[in-house]
């Protein structure tokens, strides 16, 4: 215990803090620049897997095989695989690189599946008087469905944003300089576990904890706007 | 197109159409005319085919066989291009209002003509203002569907399907849904409407408001057209069977 | 530059690599059947308890669910030591799922007490049944008909879970993968052949929760679409 406060200086230095500070800045891009990603083209997908002409089923096919795999796959496993690939055929040796290309391939399985529930939710009712008026699918998406859908979807793609934070910690996995990376070469360097991996829990909710308490604030004020 | 030497001016032929929702054959061998400026309704049990019929004219249930024949024209619901040109012909509107509950009224009723048709936006808006007018909702432009009572947001449906100028109006059990205090007012729009020779089929449970405005009565069971006749006919002296014992039922819960 | 795929060296390994499946399962079931068990408790402190417990069980959730559970592995195997406590690293994974499957299915399951209507209770009382036959006929049946679908998916996101014990070497399916690696060099073929063993599990998982939810529970769920 006395030890642990002897190390807390040592721990504090000014590089140590902006280290950290970086490596929550790494945390931080990998899950914004995956959401979205997986945002655009997840609605992308959405769009297209509903859509009901026979030239499409090709596309359709291939968006259900892509999510099903990234949704049923570990995070741990996507990032290792797509490591490999990089490494083996040398396209690059970017870990950031890789870990964003893997992180916007899952998040993209993850929030398109989120924006295809939202779709679904609106009443069929509202397609058929739409169809009836000679819309088209894109834009019966475009004045009807999504205006109302976008209700449905942002909670659950805020909810899955904050979730993602902590699934980019299996990015230290490949050697990518976010927060458990950060929390694992401290303690390798001598500093305690306790120290090491307890900066790192709080940093992890300090991140996450304020996201959480405004979704939530912003389930509260979706619910009664329109009702 | 014109066809002066045929003897046969109706709006609408349908020959020997069957449909199926799923595996369940919905309209069986339908042969029906409509007249221009005709109001016909369908009368029936449910699950007799009335809205099935209505769908499928409007192209949201596809014919599995048969023909229509749409003002001389013989168009085919599974080609996308003739879709079109039958939907800016009919407009229908359904049970449940299906109005859009992202716009208010005025857009509801404006934004197909505006942005499908592509008419100019002023005088649609001249148009939709005064079709909410003659429905007797001219201070609700504003307002939000979900803000409307039953009546109300079916009156809104209404003048949505005419400011599409329509050549044919599809009513589909419009008072069904609603509260029995609300029913009349709906029922004067659409009489109303019925004063000004558009063509309508209607699909209605309202026998007396049906005997009132039809020129003819369509008594459908079971996915097939069993008789078409005059309204009187229908309700006081039916030929088949089917028809008498479904009337006196209908008349018997009066 | 090329590369050839080699799968068959990586086929020698496969009983190897699936009995890995079988350790997985075990922690997976042990995490979630344990996590259910607290999670019980605490959604009952939530509903039930008094102002203290309530607000210590409120940390506890708030902590475990706003921070990864990777790291609370690590915190549990690497800090933990510093008092003494030495764990494997087969019990320190399946104590930190344990405590973060806790957390959320505190949630989880509070949701389910909430969504007792106060109208059926009624009309079980003026019934007359007993506080047993009201839970057994009236409560239950409807908490479960909610919670099942929540729990099932849970429950497939911790069998994913699973895969960061082999971070800490624990045998199961991808620490058998990590072992097969090193000693093949055969990366892409054994970490693709890895993630169709977790496919195929998954869909396994979700078609016999989807069963066991439409005939026991009444709560309909779909397999894909």
């Amino acid at each position: 215990m006395e030890r642990l406060i002897e190390e807390i200086p040592s721990f504090f230095t000014i590089w140590n803090i902006i280290f950290l500070a970086k490596a929550m800045g790494v945390t931080f891009l990998l899950t914004a620049i995956g959401c979205f990603v997986g945002f655009s083209v997840g609605g992308l997908l959405a769009i297209f897997r509903k859509t009901k002409s026979l030239a499409l089923l090709p596309l359709r096919i291939f968006i259900v095989i892509y999510t099903e795999i990234f949704r049923r796959i570990p995070f741990l496993i996507s990032l290792l695989l797509m490591f490999y690939i990089f490494m083996i055929l040398k396209i690059s040796d970017n870990l950031f690189l890789i870990a964003t290309i893997t992180v916007c391939l899952i998040a993209t399985a993850y929030i398109g599946e989120i924006i295809r529930s939202g779709i679904e939710s609106i009443n069929q009712t509202q397609w058929d008087a739409a169809e009836a008026m000679n819309f088209s699918y894109f834009q019966i998406l475009k004045e009807v469905i999504f205006p109302q859908a976008w209700k449905v979807i942002l909670p659950p793609a805020f909810s899955f944003f904050i979730m993602f934070i902590k699934d980019t910690a299996l990015a230290s996995q490949i050697g990518v300089m976010e927060l458990t990376f950060a929390a694992k070469i401290l303690n390798n360097k001598g500093f305690s576990p306790l120290l090491s991996f307890g900066t790192i829990l709080i940093l992890y909710f300090i991140l996450s904890f304020p996201l959480d308490r405004f979704g939530k604030y912003m389930e509260r004020k979706l619910v009664t706007n329109r009702n | 197109m014109e066809n002066i030497w045929r003897e046969n001016l109706s709006q609408i032929e349908i020959k020997s159409l069957n449909a199926y929702y799923d595996k369940l054959h919905v309209l069986k061998d339908i042969n029906l005319n409509v007249e221009k400026g005709e109001i016909l309704s369908l009368i029936g049990p449910s699950g007799s085919g009335k809205s099935s019929l209505l769908k499928m004219l409007v192209g949201l249930l596809k014919p599995k066989s048969g023909n229509v024949i749409l003002n001389n024209n013989q168009l085919n619901y599974n080609n996308n291009s003739d879709l079109r040109i039958i939907r800016e012909q009919i407009a229908i509107v359904f049970q449940q209002y299906n109005l859009f509950q992202n716009m208010n009224v005025l857009k509801n009723v404006c934004i197909a003509p505006t942005k499908i048709q592509k008419r100019n936006k002023k005088q649609v808006e001249e148009q939709a203002i005064n079709l909410l007018e003659k429905v007797g909702l001219k201070d609700k432009l504003k307002s939000y569907p979900d803000e409307l009572s039953g009546g109300q947001q079916q009156r809104v449906a209404i003048a949505r399907a005419l400011c599409l100028n329509p050549e044919i109006l599809l009513l589909d059990e419009v008072t069904s849904a609603l509260d029995p205090e609300l029913v009349q007012e709906v029922l004067d729009s659409v009489r109303l409407l019925a004063s000004e020779g558009m063509t309508m089929l209607i699909v209605s449970h309202e026998m007396s408001f049906v005997k009132e405005v039809s020129s003819r009565v369509v008594f459908m069971d079971n996915g097939s057209i069993i008789e078409i006749n005059d309204p009187k006919i229908i309700f006081e002296n039916p030929k088949e069977k089917r028809t008498s014992d479904f009337v006196g039922k209908i008349l018997k819960d009066k | 530059m090329g590369y050839t795929l080699v799968y068959t060296q990586v086929f020698e390994f496969f009983p190897y690599l699936i009995k890995g499946a079988w350790i997985s399962l075990q922690i997976v079931v042990l995490a979630f059947f344990g996590g259910m068990f607290f999670g019980l408790i605490f959604a009952t402190i939530r509903t039930f308890g008094n102002k203290l417990m309530n607000n210590m069980v409120i940390w506890y959730v708030t902590f475990f669910t706003n921070t990864p559970q990777l790291v609370q592995i690590y915190f549990l195997f690497f800090a933990l030591p510093e008092f003494g406590i030495l764990l494997s690293p087969f019990v320190a994974v399946l104590l930190g799922m344990t405590l973060n499957a806790a957390a959320y299915l505190c949630e989880i399951q509070r949701a389910g007490f909430l969504s007792i209507r106060q109208n059926e209770l009624d009309a079980a009382k003026t019934l007359n049944f007993t506080l047993t036959q009201q839970v057994k006929y009236v409560i239950l049946p409807h908490i479960m008909k909610v919670l099942f679908p929540p729990l099932s998916n849970h429950y497939i996101i911790m069998t994913l879970g699973t895969s960061m014990a082999a971070i800490f070497g624990v045998e199961e399916l991808t620490g058998r993968a990590f072992n097969i690696n090193s000693e093949t060099f055969r990366s892409v073929e054994i970490f693709s052949l890895t993630a169709l063993v977790y496919i195929a599990i998954t869909f396994l998982a979700t078609f016999m929760l989807a069963i066991i939810g439409r005939y026991f529970f009444k709560a309909k769920m779909r397999i894909i679409q």
